[in-house]
């Protein structure tokens, strides 16, 4: 775990000192409060749907954001010629996953508290609960936690940033649309695919501010899922060369 | 302290290392030659842990590569070619992170990097940052991390690529100062470089070790190209007494225009190159220039590598 930590740490650093990480984090704040101005707070609404509709459309921002963030963890070490230092090293692949992946997660978190200003904003003028607001922001993280593990697990296969970002995307988007897909779709096959779908089946009762256990365990699932996957093309690369 | 054995290394169906065996000794500096493609940079990395070998095995320190990979990898120090450093961080946090990473005490660490820094000899710009380094100190830093958690053996793949003279000197006497405290293996291509720094060579040519010995050792049996230009006319050269004479194995002869002849021939021993330039005196030639063509190595290489062609 120390391992993982230190990995973390760097990582977290590099995203600092990186201008890509802040432009991405400036870029979609600055989408967001519009979003925010032009959608939720658009008519006149109770604020509990003026928070729900931030959740909606914050979802959207983190999904972007958790890809953009990912999109480096191996490619650019890769493209860097810097991922040979974790692999001769005696850490485990597991740790080097793990590390990043807190990393970037971390970073995401960042985001996400840097926009809390808007929700409190609907506090202080509203009401809303506590709860509500826990849920949702438990929701926007366990979200970006998962599209975190896709933009990994594509950055660990994928030649260069720009790559990972796409396959990552469209891992997103297919996942985000899976309700479509479902509808079509009978029976026991068609009810797997439903409840596939990253946005529509789990994440909106976190965005009502209702925690529900299975979209827990699915986002932890798909997290822990796409994490191993990871661990296992980092191992693969040691047969391959 | 290094023992490879029968190791093969596939890359898909293209065979990279072919039954490939070696040992080195504790306190060794040992140079691995090859050409570019000869597959030096494959064994480094089966040696290190970042691949695993097709067939085969490596131990080093008793400890081996595929039962403890990690274990193998604590034990080892690696620069590759291109040295894995991230430019955000300052000389001194790239060191602590690399030796923490590679399982240094955190109570060790910073007296550790004073060390090494002092070692490495940048101690100097230990709080720059990586990106405003030149190539030569981001080599240097390169060893700083290869050898920041005391490794027993550390493995440079290329480590005076790209370096001026100067800075191939400085490097010289760096890799040297490593064999006091670590058994060093160094890749490179350029014979030159093996030659000064190593105290044993092994050549590989063609994912093949085909010999492996001391540079003297190696060089025994192998005459070294020599080239004579001398005044006379091509045409009075007596190539068939010439080639007869003892200790010339290759002689080859060229108008070098001005009146002047060129010729080239390997000469087994001092004594066949001075019977050798005596013989041109004494048919009227003057001899102007003697001079090797090629260093000893570069001739025991040549030999080397196209004998496992052949």
């Amino acid at each position: 775990m120390t391992t993982a930590l230190l990995i973390a740490r760097r990582e977290l650093r590099g995203y600092f000192s990186s201008s890509s990480g802040w432009i991405i984090l400036a870029v979609l704040l600055l989408l967001d409060g519009l979003a925010f101005n032009a959608f939720a707070m658009a008519g006149e609404k109770k604020s509990f749907d003026v928070l729900q509709n931030f959740f909606y459309w914050h979802s959207g921002a983190t999904m972007v954001a958790s890809v953009f963030i990912a999109m480096r963890l191996f490619a650019e070490e890769k493209q860097l010629g810097t991922l040979v230092l974790l692999e001769a090293s005696p850490a485990r692949e597991a740790e080097v996953v793990l590390g990043k992946f807190l990393g970037a997660w971390a970073f995401l978190l960042l985001f996400l508290v840097a926009s809390l200003y808007l929700p409190i904003l609907v506090m202080v003028n509203g009401k809303v609960t506590v709860g509500h607001l826990f849920a949702g922001y438990l929701g926007l993280a366990m979200l970006g936690a998962a599209c975190i593990a896709i933009g990994a697990f594509m950055s660990s296969l994928a030649p260069n940033q720009v790559a990972a970002a796409v396959l990552a995307g469209a891992v997103v988007v297919a996942l985000v649309l899976a309700w479509l897909v479902a509808r079509n779709i009978d029976g026991v096959l068609g009810d797997v695919v439903g409840w596939l779908d990253l946005f529509d089946k789990h994440y909106r009762t976190f965005s009502r501010g209702t925690v529900k256990l299975s979209s827990v365990v699915y986002y932890g699932a798909l997290t822990y899922g796409f994490l191993l996957a990871t661990v296992a093309v980092l191992g693969a690369r040691r047969w391959r060369g | 302290m290094i023992e490879a054995t029968g190791v093969s290394k596939f890359y898909g169906a293209r065979r990279a290392l072919s039954d490939v065996s070696f040992s080195i000794a504790a306190g060794e500096v040992v140079g691995f030659l090859g050409l570019n493609g000869a597959g030096k940079t494959t064994v480094l990395k089966v040696l290190c842990g970042l691949l695993v070998p097709s067939s085969g095995k490596v131990t080093v320190d008793g400890v081996d590569g595929i039962e403890a990979p990690r274990e193998l990898r604590k034990r080892i120090g690696f620069l590759p070619d291109r040295p894995p450093l991230f430019p955000e961080m300052t000389v001194r946090q790239m060191v602590a992170y690399a030796a923490r990473l590679c399982g240094l005490p955190a109570e060790r660490v910073d007296r550790r990097v004073a060390e090494v820094l002092e070692l490495c000899g940048i101690a100097e710009v230990a709080d720059d940052l990586i990106e405003w380094l030149s190539h030569g100190y981001r080599q240097r830093v390169g060893i700083a991390i290869a050898v920041a958690h005391e490794p027993k053996l550390v493995v440079l793949d290329e480590p005076i690529s790209g370096l001026d003279p100067a800075q191939i000197v400085a490097m010289r006497g760096l890799i040297r100062g490593l064999k006091e405290k670590h058994t060093v293996l160094i890749s490179s291509h350029i014979l030159s470089e093996i030659s000064h720094t190593c105290d044993r060579i092994l050549v590989l040519h063609q994912g093949r070790m085909v010999a492996q010995g001391t540079e003297a050792t190696l060089a025994s049996g192998v005459s070294p190209l020599v080239e004579i230009v001398a005044r006379g006319q091509l045409a009075d050269v007596a190539k068939a007494e010439l080639a007869h004479l003892e200790g010339v194995a290759e002689l080859e002869a060229a108008d070098a225009g001005d009146g002047l002849v060129r010729l080239r021939a390997r000469l087994a021993s001092d004594a066949a190159r001075e019977l050798f330039v005596a013989t041109l005196v004494q048919r009227g030639f003057g001899v102007r220039t003697v001079g090797d063509v090629e260093a000893g190595l570069e001739s025991v290489f040549l030999k080397l590598t196209k004998g496992a062609e052949a």
